[in-house]
């Protein structure tokens, strides 16, 4: 009981830690550094929860993928002037303070909330021995139209990505 | 079995509520808009966190299955915003968005 404390805590705090820093960093390659830090320790959460395939799918694609898609345009757009500038806008304390009350409030509903959430009992709420394989099935059976539309999408999200990179339409 | 050991849900709730707000801040306050693409990443993965701590109460895999959308949504978001800041960057040799006014006049 106490290691799966100290594993979600070690991870907790990598993540939020360095969320900060990537929000705070003057330098964007720093940045995207950090929110990887983030995506990695996520991923030990979701191994944490189970989640062996969404742990592969974490590190594979968000941190292979689109991590590295980021970490080239910062190498195409220019650098020094956005580092040279000031990093904040104007409504920095507007925007901040607001985005504190939200997340006051929404601690406040999980605090007057966790007490009457009606989740299984513990000895049901097992997850099944083969987490790819359960996956695969539920992907294939029961979300198989979403899955097409996300196929869709991903052919639309291509084409305008080809369309935005080239030179001349 | 170790993997039984489960701590309570609310302890995933305000992880996952943490990083949802400090991509919330990071995306209203910083001007570089790769930065604030990055916060919104950092938004879907706090989102994810809460989709698979869920999955893991109820013992289904369906809060999995939304994870992986969630990941595509992510993917093809990342892929079109990307684009279109390398387009803009080409015309107008900037990343800041409160530059980014072709449209006030």
């Amino acid at each position: 009981m106490a290691l799966s404390y100290i594993l979600f805590a070690f991870f907790a705090t990598v993540a939020v830690v360095s969320a900060i820093l990537m929000v705070t960093r003057r330098n964007i390659v720093h940045s995207a550094v950090s929110l990887i830090t983030t995506l990695l320790a996520t991923a030990g959460i979701f191994l944490q929860l189970r989640g062996e395939f969404l742990f592969v799918v974490q590190i594979i694609l968000y941190v292979g993928g689109i991590m590295v898609l980021f970490v080239f345009v910062i190498m195409l757009v220019n650098l020094d002037i956005s580092l040279r500038s000031v990093q904040f806008n104007r409504q920095k304390w507007v925007a901040g303070v607001l985005a504190l009350v939200l997340g006051a409030q929404v601690v406040f509903a999980v605090w007057l909330g966790s007490g009457t959430l009606r989740l299984p009992p513990r000895h049901l709420a097992v997850m099944p021995a083969r987490n790819t394989e359960a996956v695969g099935q539920a992907l294939f059976s029961q979300y198989i139209l979403p899955f097409e539309i996300a196929s869709v999408l991903l052919l639309v999200a291509m084409i305008g990505a080809v369309v935005m990179a080239k030179r001349r339409v | 079995m170790p993997g039984n050991a489960m701590i309570a849900p609310d302890y995933y709730l305000l992880l996952s509520l943490a990083l949802f707000t400090i991509g919330v801040i990071g995306v209203l306050t910083r001007r570089n808009v790769i930065i604030m693409l990055m916060s919104i990443e950092l938004i879907l993965n706090a989102v994810n966190i809460n989709l698979m701590a869920f999955s893991r109460y109820y013992g289904t895999v369906d809060g999995q299955v939304f994870a992986i959308f969630v990941i595509t949504d992510a993917a093809a978001e990342a892929a079109v915003g990307l684009g279109i800041i390398l387009a803009f960057f080409r015309n107008r040799e900037t990343v800041l968005a409160d530059e980014m006014d072709m449209l006030k006049w």
